[in-house]
């Protein structure tokens, strides 16, 4: 589940002062297991968000709370453990150059101290399952755009995370991937994971009905 | 492939390459040079200032005329009846050669004056009163305390300690310095890489952990080629010192081993400790 009661965001300005708000007043309520589309034109704050949700970003105010946890600057000690449960698609996929598909996956999974025996398997049929078999030994930059687009998505499901957040995930996707992509992420909300998507693209939204988040100039135009 | 593979799943920061293991190993290799040198030099004065402490200072030397040399016996009857002397013997003429020949070579024919050396009881005492009272059984025979000589020695080598010591904790901060702003470079050159574990739900130990085991092993390194180095060096200056020493030590027996021991650990524990609290603070700038 996530929360978010009277929250705003305010990035500092380049003189180290406080910006602008780039969100305000934001509530609304995601429930446990929901797939729910995040809209609004560039700008609207779909990617501040995002940062919330999988705490990259602490609000400035409000109360977020996160798969049941409510975050707190001062208890700053809990938050990896909570980032480990939740798996994000960066929009600019955000992958180490000089690791291979293999251990790009493979990161979240050691860094949550599985043994390199027991990830292997999970690794490969992740990688399988994106369509990437036979590259697991390539670096980023060996690979298309949307192929390691493809290997960011991997790496964001490995951990079957219980909260799975994606940037506009098929940006640098064919129809086919996109639609496979998407395949992926409602397969994984039905197995319980809440799944938040931020997307401009309107046909795809059509093709998997779900509620959406509308944002317009930081706040909540339209939930349900 | 696959041993690359497992190398840089082991070093997901990329820190093998961000973290030079040249500049920073060779910045601490010629510190940990310093520092074996001031340890050594410490450890030297500490010596000599003991040596002549307990040894010229406790000595007080007689010297007879050569007209008088046949009052030896008599000398030594004298000073041994004192309460105040501890021992009186003689130094035979071989010995007074052997103390001579580093300055004056060998010369067989030259003639000596007798000598005898005397340890008194209380180091403090004033020799004065000695010297008149043996004065008025041998005449001629004059006392040479050391005390004033020595205590001037002590004083310079207790200096030259503490210029050395200085030096030495000169040498740690320039190393902690260095360390932080190696630390900070690769910080720079890895944010991204940061920020993305940092995301993934690396912790701050997690993190700082990988940058403090790469710069103390880098440090630890350095120190070992810099103790490498000193060995040789110090080896040479123990050689140099020996007849300061009484020319009895043999150099790699008086170097300081445990001292060289001990820098490559202390410079690895100071990279290590550097480097987590350089990252930490950094760290604290992400949520």
């Amino acid at each position: 589940m996530v929360r978010f009661t009277a929250v705003g965001l305010r990035y500092p300005s380049p003189d180290g002062r406080a910006g602008p708000e780039a969100l305000s007043d934001l509530t609304f309520t995601l429930p446990e297991g929901s797939f729910t589309w995040l809209l609004g034109a560039s700008g609207a704050g779909k990617s501040s968000v995002l940062r919330l949700m999988h705490l990259a970003q602490l609000p400035t105010r409000g109360d977020l709370e996160v798969l049941d946890t409510l975050v707190r600057p001062e208890r700053r000690a809990a938050l990896p453990a909570l980032r480990r449960r939740i798996g994000v698609v960066f929009q600019d996929f955000r992958l180490l150059p000089y690791l291979s598909a293999f251990d790009n996956v493979a990161l979240p999974l050691r860094l949550a101290g599985r043994s390199e025996s027991s990830l292997r398997p999970d690794v490969t049929e992740m990688l399988r399952w994106v369509g990437l078999q036979g590259k697991e030994l390539s670096l980023p930059q060996q690979l298309s755009g949307g192929e390691q687009q493809r290997v960011a998505i991997a790496r964001a499901v490995v951990t079957r995370p219980a909260l799975l957040v994606a940037d506009e995930p098929t940006g640098n996707l064919d129809s086919l991937q996109a639609r496979r992509l998407l395949a992926l992420l409602t397969q994984m909300n039905r197995l319980g994971t809440t799944v938040v998507v931020a997307t401009h693209s309107e046909e795809l939204v059509a093709q998997f009905p779900a509620p959406s988040l509308v944002l317009d100039g930081g706040r909540v135009v339209h939930h349900g | 492939m696959a041993e690359r593979r497992s190398r840089y799943a082991r070093d997901p920061l990329g820190l093998k390459r961000a973290l030079s293991d040249r500049l920073l190993p060779g910045l601490v290799a010629a510190m940990a040079l310093l520092a074996a040198i001031a340890l050594a030099g410490s450890r030297g004065a500490e010596a000599l200032k003991d040596r002549w402490q307990h040894g010229a200072a406790a000595a007080v030397t007689v010297q007879l005329p050569p007209e008088q040399a046949g009052q030896m016996d008599r000398a030594l009857e004298v000073l041994r009846a004192m309460p105040e002397v501890a021992s009186a013997v003689p130094v035979d003429s071989d010995r007074m050669r052997q103390l001579l020949r580093p300055w004056l070579g060998e010369v067989p024919s030259l003639p000596l004056p007798a000598v005898l050396e005397l340890r008194l009881k209380n180091l403090a005492l004033d020799p004065a009163p000695i010297a008149e009272r043996l004065a008025g059984a041998v005449p001629g025979a004059e006392l040479e305390s050391h005390g004033i000589w020595v205590a001037r020695l002590a004083a310079l080598a207790r200096s030259v300690q503490g210029v050395a010591l200085a030096v030495l904790a000169l040498v740690a901060g320039v190393a902690v310095a260095v360390v932080a702003v190696a630390t900070r470079a690769g910080v720079a050159s890895r944010r991204q890489a940061i920020e993305i574990l940092h995301d993934l739900g690396a912790t701050q130990g997690d993190i700082a952990g990988r940058f403090a085991r790469r710069i103390g092993l880098l440090a630890a390194g350095g120190a070992l080629a810099g103790a490498a180095i000193a060995v040789p060096t110090l080896a040479a200056l123990s050689n140099l010192a020996a007849p300061l020493a009484g020319g009895e030590v043999q150099p790699w027996t008086a170097l300081p081993w445990l001292d060289l021991a001990l820098l490559p650990p202390v410079a690895g524990l100071i990279g290590w400790a550097t480097a987590q609290l350089s990252v930490r603070r950094w760290l604290k700038r992400l949520p």
